[in-house]
């Protein structure tokens, strides 16, 4: 471990300070102070600018019975939870198939991956026009012959957040995989050949040896997975622009209508508190299990 | 690139599938066609399939004219095959008023994309460098903010971005943006810079301390030379990752200074006028066609990248 120095060096380290300086200042003022800004403007009645009276948790209770907020925090529950089980298995399953020692790995590996490479606008309106009722996968399936067939998620209210679960996936699972065939790459082969040894199936080597043994990779994964979950916007504003009707609103879209397009600072701020809420609800107890009490290393 | 990683997975690998091959160890009898080959690679190949197809569709939908595209459906090969909907895309696209076509949104993106991408590696490698190798207090406690920066979700910081760029006189232009891009790039790019450069051996350091060079001769003479492919992650991850976003830039540009995606986002989903696929489909690769080009050139590295990343993240 190449912490710890000598005792010291203050002298030198003024430079390491000064290099930190940035850094310094995107802590304290961007991340810390923007945050607790928003926080404290959460509690007022702010409207077209931020002004500083306060009307107590009035800007929350008109959220929680906004029903386009409620409609946005459903959806992303659903999303959230459809995206990190769907990308966590298949993302598994994929990478456990590329690494049976096949031809071409690097090739299937770059069709995997590509999606991941592609922005979100891109994605969304290309699964958009996938997804198009009269062009798309409904009409090709409907001209085979099949002619009741129907499925246009994007502009049926009860399913449109399964087709921007799809894109989402779509998007993702390559990179997922990717993690995940580098945690199986650092699987000590040993500990194949004893699972062999004794005789223990490959699926049980992969459920009961392999996939404890990866929890640094499967958690990398996981957070990865839930703060794109949280910041899903994009993908919504391209492929459905929150339609139809409000069908498919998320948080995040939330937060920026409200700041940029109606003029109701407080309800963005506050919304955005929840948002930072739920967010800390995850990765606090994480955190704690994962660095609190240890003594970190590099 | 091979050797010791190479080895390391074949000798894995193979002992996946061994269970399923009999006698003896070595040289492995090569059978082409088994009933597990058919299904590893028949998945493979639809999974492949699946993946290719939104890409597939994207260039044929391009190439072909608005009543063809009326007739067929999205999979369906071009008939005739015609670069019209990428001229118009290009050059003559609407967003609003302004019909100047993608070509706006492209340069405007370029223009962010370059310095953003230069000042956020420069300045979060000298993070990194800092928190690996020269350790002053109080810098874990910066870092450990920084990252957990990088869970708070955008929209909570926006607004006081908004402000903070408004008192510096930088809200609405370029120069905001790139400022915004490197700030919030900074969380990744330190601890991507910190943990190869505390993955470096100590004995380096140790000696170019012994032999006299300070905080910048070892930075500029030892730790940069020795990373450059962890330089080549962070501009992969910079660049793709700049010229995909879409919130900041619809946040802190002026419309006649929007990034690609955000043009792109406009041209598509605009409600006036009769809907050209075509147009929409070559306007939408176009945007893609950066980010692509990188991931398809740096092959190998954009995966080790994140294996990196990944294995001691």
């Amino acid at each position: 471990m190449p912490q710890q120095r000598r005792p010291n060096q203050l002298f030198r380290n003024l430079h390491a300070k000064v290099a930190a300086i940035p850094m310094i200042l995107t802590a304290t003022i961007v991340f810390v102070g923007g945050t607790l800004w928003t926080v404290l403007y959460s509690f007022t009645s702010s409207g077209l600018l931020p002004r500083l009276n306060f009307v107590g948790l009035a800007q929350y209770e008109r959220l929680w019975s906004t029903r386009r907020w409620l409609v946005s925090v459903e959806n992303l529950a659903i999303f959230g939870v459809g995206k990190m089980v769907f990308a966590l298995v298949i993302g598994f399953v994929l990478a456990a198939l590329l690494d049976q020692k096949i031809r071409f790995e690097n090739t299937f590996r770059t069709i995997l991956l590509y999606p991941f490479a592609l922005s979100f606008i891109v994605t969304g309106l290309v699964w958009q026009w996938i997804l198009n009722p009269d062009f798309g996968v409904q009409s090709v399936v409907r001209g085979l012959g099949w002619e009741s067939f129907s499925f246009d998620p994007l502009y049926n209210p009860d399913i449109v957040i399964y087709g921007i679960l799809i894109a989402a996936l779509w998007q993702t699972t390559g990179l997922v995989m990717c993690l995940m065939l580098a945690g199986l790459r650092g699987i000590d082969e040993d500990i194949w050949k004893a699972a062999r040894v004794d005789g223990i199936p490959m699926w049980k080597t992969y459920l009961f040896i392999v996939i404890p043994m990866m929890r640094p990779v499967l958690i990398t994964a996981l957070v990865i997975i839930a703060t794109a979950i949280v910041k899903v916007y994009d993908l919504v504003v391209a492929q459905t622009s929150g339609g139809p009707g409000i069908a498919s609103e998320v948080p995040a879209k939330y937060v920026y209508d409200m700041m940029f397009s109606s003029q109701n600072l407080g309800q963005g701020f506050a919304a955005s508190t929840m948002m930072l809420l739920s967010v800390l609800i995850v990765v606090i107890p994480w955190a704690y299990l994962e660095f609190g009490g240890r003594k970190r290393h590099g | 690139m091979a050797d010791v990683a190479a080895l390391n997975t074949a000798g894995v690998a193979a002992d996946a599938v061994s269970k399923d091959l009999a006698g003896p160890r070595g040289a492995r009898p090569r059978r082409a066609i088994s009933r597990r080959n058919v299904f590893l690679y028949g998945t493979l190949f639809v999974i492949s399939v699946y993946y290719l197809l939104p890409l597939y569709v994207m260039i044929v939908t391009s190439l072909k004219g608005m009543p063809e595209i009326r007739l067929g459906n999205v999979f369906s090969p071009p008939m005739e095959i015609t670069f019209e909907p990428w001229v118009k895309a290009w050059a003559e696209a609407c967003t609003g008023l302004n019909c100047d076509g993608l070509s706006r949104g492209f340069w405007n993106s370029v223009q962010i994309t370059v310095p953003s991408v230069i000042l956020s590696i420069a300045i979060a490698s000298l993070n990194g460098y800092a928190l690996a190798n020269w350790r002053f207090k109080g810098a874990d406690v910066f870092f450990t903010i920084l990252i957990f920066g990088a869970f708070i979700p955008y929209q909570v910081m926006l607004y006081p971005m908004v402000i903070i760029l408004r008192e510096i006189g930088l809200y609405g232009s370029l120069s905001g943006l790139v400022l915004v891009h490197t700030i919030f790039g900074m969380p990744i790019l330190t601890l991507l810079f910190r943990n190869y450069f505390t993955s470096l051996p100590e004995e380096l350091f140790k000696a170019a301390r012994v032999d006299g060079a300070g905080f910048w001769g070892i930075y500029f003479k030892i730790m940069l030379p020795m990373s450059l492919p962890i330089f080549v992650v962070a501009l992969i991850i910079q660049i793709t990752g700049i010229w995909n976003d879409f919130l900041f830039g619809v946040v802190y540009t002026r419309p006649e200074s929007y990034p690609m995606t955000v043009q792109l986002n406009n041209i598509v989903n605009s409600v006036q006028g009769v809907k050209e696929y075509n147009v929409n489909m070559a306007a939408t690769l176009l945007t893609g066609l950066v980010p692509l080009i990188v991931y398809f050139a740096s092959g190998k590295l954009f995966v080790r990248g994140i294996a990196a990343g990944a294995v001691k993240g």
